[in-house]
Order: structure tokens, then sequence, then C-alpha cells
């Protein structure tokens, strides 16, 4: 079984959060306990237009829901993809066909297969990875909380805009 | 070349040394003043963006501080800092070892659990077990760190947590990590070390297998024995919703509900020492101390090889003398721990240690007084060299008996040994050994 650290590459994670504007996120909860609607928020608070993918919803964090990712009138970048890891390969093949350039599987959400499919069809891929640490790690505060970041700079950032 | 281009060039690509670590890990210059040293955010809380930030804040949504209890920008420096150099998946920093070592057994043990502990673990953390066995209603083992069929046979059903320290305080004793994080795993239980001793420099208990580290800062982190400090940083690979942890996994009545281990993954232990035990119980480090335990840390390397050589060189010198029985330090070739220092502490044994004078009570006595240069006090790790006598002070209460079981004899001295000039310890040594033999 390949390892997802083969989808675990800082470069692509950090291009991805950098160069993405709208993300559909794949299983989408209206529970404010879940972890997705966690991700959900924190993404829209980071500028990003969250596009929620839940048959079963029409709104989700005052964005509109879409039943699936073949749905959506528009372009996205990422699919952000909170289901089952059987449920991947759809998920996968849906993400080619609407044109994302990349698909993201959180945390558990480990599926070589639909890796695979998209990354055969030139999406970039990340597996087993959360895009809300990975944002916070790399852009924003995670180390506020003192979580190992892995971050080591001298360069000083923009702080005052 | 542009400051953005320049800023992500190599970020997140490479491995940095633990050198490089000990500066950096944790902080950049301050965006703000463009402070190259931390600086020191001695406050105790902060402003709030807007009513929706704060709320985010609270709600664990976002990364923000809210109230020095809880986070503080120049202590979240020292947590990440020792968290890289452990290689952790985060730190939570505490106001002593003590606070620490408590907020990290609070945060998955319930009443009615039980513990497997080290018998020969520092004093201070037995009383601590025993005290929050009576009160918490836990229930605590303690087998003799060096053979693993005791560890394996001590456990219970209910054994939640399995606990031990990378050099034993004060006999010396080198726990075999990778035995001991094996059974716990056997048994879905995570293996907690105190590694104070060891520091990260000599010793990294999670590659070996450790899913908890905890530090007395006050020792060789700070290593000027000027502060009192704790920290606790987790590997971030056990899993809490084994089914074993209902207390980690399930959602919080102390959050609203929140589930920290699904909602934050593999820094859900973390996160839940932090947003309750550390929240609920108020140990917090002053900022001002986390500070300090960074200078400490910049130089750590330095020190803790220098400590070692001097170590050496007085564990020899004194095992070399008329009037010394025998010398406990696990870095000589004579100690039994010799082949576990190999595998565990391939740069050294540390620099604390015990040795037994052919006399009694009265000789270490004789000793103590006879000393100069060696500070006699109740402290480990500093710069300075420090001595002290159990059978005259910390352990004055017990009789021969009772000290011998705690692995002490009348005659046994504690050395931590400094970072002076090594022919300047052992000429002081020397006299406080002139002044013990009759």
């Amino acid at each position: 079984m390949t390892s997802p650290v083969r989808y675990q590459d800082p470069r692509v994670i950090l291009a991805t959060l950098r160069s993405a504007r709208t993300v559909a996120i794949v299983g989408l909860s209206k529970d404010p306990l879940r972890p997705s609607n966690f991700i959900g928020f924190y993404l829209k608070r980071h500028g990003y237009t969250i596009v929620p993918v839940n048959p079963r919803e029409t709104e989700i964090l005052g964005e509109r829901a879409y039943p699936s990712l073949t749905a959506i009138p528009f372009l996205v970048d990422v699919v952000d993809v909170f289901r089952r890891p059987d449920a991947v390969p759809d998920i996968a093949r849906d993400a080619v066909a609407s044109g994302a350039k990349a698909l993201w599987l959180q945390f558990g959400v480990i599926s070589p297969d639909g890796a695979k499919i998209a990354e055969d069809a030139g999406l970039d891929v990340v597996m087993d990875r959360c895009m809300k640490v990975e944002h916070a790690r790399h852009l924003g505060r995670m180390h506020w909380l003192g979580f190992n970041t892995g971050r080591i700079t001298a360069v000083r950032e923009r702080g005052l805009g | 070349m542009s400051q953005d281009q320049r800023g992500s060039g190599e970020q997140g690509t490479r491995e940095f040394g633990f050198d490089t670590r000990a500066i950096h890990a944790g902080q950049r210059p301050d965006p703000y003043t463009g402070a190259r040293a931390t600086p020191i955010f001695q406050t105790t809380s902060y402003v709030f963006e807007d009513p929706e930030s704060a709320a985010a804040y609270f709600n664990l949504q976002e990364y923000g501080n809210t109230y020095t209890r809880i986070m503080n920008p120049t202590t979240a420096v020292f947590e990440e800092r020792v968290a890289s150099l452990e290689g952790a998946a985060g730190g939570v920093a505490f106001a002593s070892g003590l606070a620490a070592q408590a907020a990290a057994l609070f945060t998955m043990l319930t009443p009615g659990d039980h513990v497997v502990a080290s018998s020969a673990l520092y004093g201070g953390t037995v009383t601590q077990l025993k005290h929050l066995a009576r009160k918490l209603s836990l229930d605590v083992t303690f087998v003799d760190p060096d053979d693993l069929s005791s560890w394996r046979a001590a456990l219970r059903p209910n054994t939640k947590v399995l606990y031990g320290e990378t050099i034993g305080n004060p006999g010396g004793n080198v726990l075999d990590i990778e035995g001991v994080a094996e059974i716990a795993h056997g048994h879905g239980a995570p293996l907690m070390v105190d590694s104070t001793f060891a520091t990260p420099y000599l010793c990294r208990p999670i590659e070996h297998g450790a899913d908890i580290v905890v530090h007395s800062a006050t020792k060789f982190i700070g290593g000027h024995g000027t502060s009192i400090g704790g920290v606790v940083v987790e590997a971030g690979t056990f899993n809490w919703s084994n089914g074993r942890f209902p207390v980690v996994a399930d959602p919080s009545p102390a959050y609203h509900g929140l589930a920290f281990h699904e909602t934050f993954g593999m820094y859900g232990y973390l996160m839940k020492l932090r947003a309750e035990s550390l929240r609920d119980l108020g140990g917090a480090l002053s900022p001002f101390n986390s500070f300090l335990f960074l200078l400490g840390l910049e130089t750590l390397p330095l020190r803790m090889a220098r400590h070692v050589e001097n170590a050496v060189g007085v564990a020899r010198f004194l095992e070399g003398h008329a009037a010394v029985a025998a010398v406990r330090y696990p870095g000589l070739d004579s100690s039994p721990y010799r082949d576990l220092v190999k595998r565990y502490l391939p740069h050294g044994a540390g620099s604390i240690f015990v040795f037994d004078l052919k006399g009694g009570r009265d000789a270490g006595q004789r000793f103590i007084s006879g000393l100069e240069l060696w500070s006699h006090l109740a402290n480990v790790g500093d710069a300075k060299s420090l001595v002290i006598h159990p059978a005259s002070t910390t352990h004055r209460q017990l009789n021969d008996a009772e000290l011998a079981a705690a692995g002490v004899g009348p005659g046994t001295i504690r050395l931590s040994v400094g970072l002076e000039t090594l022919d300047d310890l052992t000429a002081d040594l020397a006299r406080g050994l002139a002044a013990a033999t009759p």
C-alpha cells in the first residue's frame, strides 16, 4: 500500500495553501462541534471561499451547500474531503471532472486508489493531513499554542500592513 | 530577491539540526518590532480584534491568545522549542515540574484507574503519585524499573499509563525505554517518561517509543538555578480513541461537548492538556521564567557536553579514592547500566549521580563541612556544582533500614556536577574526603 507520506510534501502543501482561493468541502457538517465544521469555519475566517458539499443541507456556515461536486456551477481550486476512505475514488473522479487543481484528504482519510485517480489526472494530492492545521502551521498562528510547527527562519514577516 | 520569496525558500522542507533548533525553534523575529531576542510578553490578557474573534478563540476554532493562565506568546516559544528538541507534536509549560507531571496524568486518568510506575522515581514524584492515588481514588503499583517482567506483571485491566525516568534520581537507573514502551503499547496504554536528568540533548525518549515526556525545566533546561518550571510534550502518535480513554476521546462536559481527540487529531491530548488541565488547575508558567528557560536552551548542547565531561572526570576521581566505597554513575564502564547507556545515552549519562562514603552519617556530614566550592543545597542541574547528603537532609527522618529501601546509604552523597574547572572540583572533593576520613 502506498504510504500517505508520499502525499505529505510540505512544498505541495504550502503551494496549495498559497494559491487556493476556493475550497469545496465534501462532507462538511452543520454541527459546530464536528471537526469538518471547525475546519470550514477556520478556512472561511482566513479568506478562502468555502463551498459546502452535503446532500442533506442547503446552507452551512452561511454558504450555499451543493449535493455533489459536479453540481457546483463554478470552478473550485481544492476539494477537501471528510468522508470514509471507500467514498474517495468516486469523489476523486468528480474532482477531476470538475476541474479542481488539488485533492486534499483529511486526517484518517487514507485512499491510495483515490489519490492515484487524482494524481493521474494531474491534480496535486495531500493525504492524511488537516488543511486547518497545515495552514496554521505554515501561515497562521499554531505556534501561539506551543505546537511544533517545524518552522525555522530568521526572516522578519511583514507585521504591519 | 523579495522578502517574501526569501522566507519561503526551504520552509518546511529541511530538517534542521539539534543545535540550530535549540537556538531558533519556536521563535521568529517579532513581526511588529523586528526584535531578534524573544520578547517577554508580561501581560495577563490580550485585546480581541472583534467579538467574532473572541468567540472563535474561546471555542478553540482559531489559535488565539485569551489569557496568560492558558497561553502566552513568550511561553509558547519555550513550549515549541522543547517540543522541537524532543521530536514531539507540541508542548505545554507549567509553573513547576511537579505541576507538569500532575497535569499530564490528570488529563488522561479518572478515578479507579491504575498507574504502573518505577520505584526509583524522584521522591517528590513518589509522594505526588501516592497523594493523587489517595485523593483521586487511583491505584499505583511501584515496580523495579530494571526488570521488564516486573512492569509486565504489574499490568491490570485498568492500567492506563506506565511511568519511569530516563535516568533515575538518585540511583542512576537507566530505563529500557523501548522495552517498557512495547509493554505499554501492548496494553493500549501510553509510556510517560521524566527525562529531566537526560535533557533532549542526551536522550529523546519519543524516538524510542515513549508517548509523553515531562521535564523539570528548573534543572538543565534553565541551567542556571534561577527559575522553577516544567513542561510536558507529547508525540501525537498514541491512539487516545482506542476505547480505553473516554476522558480524552469522549465529548467533554468541561468544553461544551467538544471531542478533543476527534477534532484535533494528533494534537487532541495537548489541546485538552492546555484548554482543560492547565486552565482548570492553574499552574501556569510565568512569561519571565519562560524567557530565562529560552536563554538556557540556546546553550543546552554546549552545557550538556561539558556537564558530561566534568561528571566523567569527577566519577573517575572518586572511583580511585580510598575514602569512597562505591560510585554509582551510569556513565562509568563499571556501571551495570553500561549497555543501556550505550543504547539510550550515547552522548553521556548526565552529570547527577551518587557515591557512597566508607563511613556512615557522621562521615557524610564531615564531608559536606569540608567543602568550599560545591554548594550544599537541594537542587540539581545548575551551572554550579551542587552536593547534598540525603541521610542528614532530605531523608533525615528515615532510619538506616528505610534509607536502604530508598536506595540511599547513611554515607551516600548526591552530586550535580557543574561547569567549573574540573581540577578545582576534584581538589575541593579531595578536601571533603580528607575531612570525612577519621
